[in-house]
């Protein structure tokens, strides 16, 4: 009776999350995969032809290609930015974790305020332009740099604090210290950490969508959440090309999901439940 | 944060001076180190922030600027929607972090619990997180249009005569702030199952010992010793709730109106009308309000914290 009920409850707990989770989803895949007339319906009647490669095609050719050049722009700004991301975070947060002072404070204050002041737009269109980086994609990936260091610090330094000092000491006897005792040793130990930084700051980065908007407008710098805008007018909307749309640009984000489920939640909350 | 300051010089670490305090040598820990992550955040944040605070006083094309005092104050400031600009972002920020704490708690608690679908359903509450917000807009958008939208048709289905959510005044806003939680509950979710797991299973058998249900352990036990979730939880959607600019703008653009038009929005269309120093004068006070939330919040979580 009792394995009875909770095969109940936990049938309940099915149903309900698969309905408010991945309905949605199921409606974008089905869409995606329509014709334009059944597409309007957005409904989910099955699909009565299946044109999925004309519309991969359509979605693909749309507006010259803007879609490819989007894909290798937003590769290009989450591989460089998280790279550089990862490596200045990291470095940061152990000096920070490692060195107490009035350097220390300061650094956790601007770490602080990074958290929660919202970047100045238009100044920081202003000042990219200055520096001949504004509608670039070096200038794009400063700023997400700048933007996203804060939380990668977080993460980072509640992780340093759990690695033992005695290690740092044993590699300063062997003479290591400063620059390689990181790299040498500290940073190979950030691992777990990292690839959570990595998944959280790249799926971030690549889902961004105002920070383009404002920092690199433009057909030739579109990025992939730009594109999704394509498809849409006051008049008109081709529904099927614009779920499509949307199901292309979820893989890279599905892909990482898939393979590194287990590490985002672990190494995430490592770090942010210590806040 | 206020935690950590303590950290360190309450920590068993080694004395000041490390080492030998006789000869001064250089430490093991260059600020060297900090140089590349501050150049960038100096430059491409920090002096933006500053200058925001200058361009915001001028009329401004990028190129030039005029100096004309609190003008753009004033005039952002008596723009009719402003009011309700500001309100509906107080009240999207307390509206989502609110939701996101009960829901990722109850979630949280059950998804660490002893059900059998435990690593589906987390999978499948945490995926959202990693759609982005314009896709989730987009398709919300559809599933919230009065006649053909699925969520009126199965409203319908048992009875309920929907509304047009996202076309009336009155719902727009509430409605944007729920899809927020639908995408962001995962997130929250995934904090509090950290949180629920790091409770020392001695507590849990204290509560059996002296005989208490689920509801005991619950009340007692997990809700107060996961306090550092709520907080990281608050603090992370308050903040992020205050800001919030691309759902809204995919799924309402402010719109009916302005009836659901935040100070994000009310930026980006200044911004887009040309008004530049207007804009940064909203930005301005988009960042005085963030800041007079966040930091009292966090100093009172804060405190919070070391006393739970």
């Amino acid at each position: 009776m009792r394995t009875l009920k909770r095969f109940g409850a936990e049938s309940v707990a099915f149903v309900l999350a698969t309905a408010i989770f991945l309905v949605p989803f199921a409606l974008m895949l089905l869409t995606a995969v329509k014709d334009p007339k059944q597409a309007i319906d957005l409904d989910f009647a099955w699909p009565t032809s299946w044109p999925v490669v004309e519309n991969l095609v359509a979605v693909v050719e749309a507006r010259d290609y803007v879609l490819l050049r989007a894909y290798v722009n937003s590769t290009i700004i989450t591989v460089a930015s998280v790279a550089l991301l990862v490596v200045f975070a990291a470095m940061a947060a152990f000096v920070l974790q490692r060195r107490p002072g009035k350097v220390a404070r300061l650094a956790d204050f601007l770490v602080l305020s990074g958290l929660i002041i919202p970047p100045a737009v238009v100044p920081t269109i202003w000042l990219l332009q200055a520096l001949g980086l504004f509608k670039t994609l070096p200038g794009m990936i400063l700023a997400e740099v700048a933007f996203n260091l804060s939380f990668a610090m977080l993460l980072f330094r509640a992780f340093i604090a759990a690695i033992p000092r005695e290690l740092d000491e044993a590699a300063q006897i062997d003479g290591c210290s400063g620059l390689r005792l990181f790299f040498r040793v500290i940073f190979p130990l950030l691992r777990p950490v990292t690839i959570t930084v990595i998944l959280v700051s790249s799926v971030n980065i690549f889902n961004d969508f105002v920070n383009p908007l404002y920092l690199l407008p433009g057909d030739d710098n579109a990025t992939v959440q730009v594109t999704l805008y394509n498809f849409q007018s006051q008049y008109n909307t081709q529904w099927n090309l614009l779920f499509m749309d949307i199901v292309l640009i979820m893989i890279p984000p599905l892909v990482l999901f898939v393979f590194f489920n287990r590490k985002i939640v672990a190494g995430m909350t490592a770090g942010a439940v210590k806040g | 944060m206020t935690k950590q300051e303590t950290g360190p010089r309450t920590g068993p670490g080694p004395a000041p001076g490390h080492a030998r305090p006789s000869v001064r040598r250089k430490s093991a820990y260059p600020y060297a180190l900090y140089l590349p992550a501050g150049i960038v955040f100096l430059v491409i944040f920090l002096v933006p922030t500053v200058m925001a605070f200058y361009f915001a006083l001028t009329r401004w094309t990028l190129f030039d600027s005029e100096f004309v005092g609190l003008q753009n104050f004033q005039d952002f400031l008596a723009e009719q929607n402003l009011r309700i600009g500001f309100q509906n972002t107080i009240v999207y920020a307390v509206v989502t972090s609110g939701l996101k704490v009960v829901l990722g708690l109850l979630l949280g608690v059950l998804l660490t619990s002893k059900l059998r679908l435990r690593g589906f359903l987390r999978s499948v509450v945490f995926f959202p997180t990693l759609v982005s917000t314009v896709a989730v807009g987009i398709t919300f958008a559809m599933l919230l249009k009065p006649q053909t939208g699925l969520v009126n048709q199965a409203l319908a289905l048992v009875g309920v005569d929907g509304r047009d959510w996202l076309g009336d005044a009155t719902t727009a806003l509430l409605s944007v702030a729920l899809v927020d939680v639908w995408k962001g509950v995962g997130l929250a979710t995934v904090i509090y199952i950290a949180g629920i797991m790091s409770i020392p299973q001695e507590y849990y058998q204290a509560v059996a010992v002296d005989g208490g249900g689920a509801w005991h352990r619950f009340r007692h036990v997990t809700l107060p010793l996961s306090w550092p979730a709520t907080y990281s939880v608050i603090i992370l959607s308050f903040i992020g709730g205050l800001r919030s600019f691309d759902l809204i703008w995919t799924m309402t653009r402010g719109g009916p109106g302005f009836t659901s038009d935040t100070i994000a929005s009310i930026i980006y269309k200044q911004y887009q009308a040309g008004f530049f120093g207007l804009s940064t004068a909203g930005n301005v006070i988009l960042f005085l309000v963030v800041t007079a939330i966040a930091v009292p919040l966090n100093y009172y979580l804060g405190k919070r914290q070391v006393a739970a």
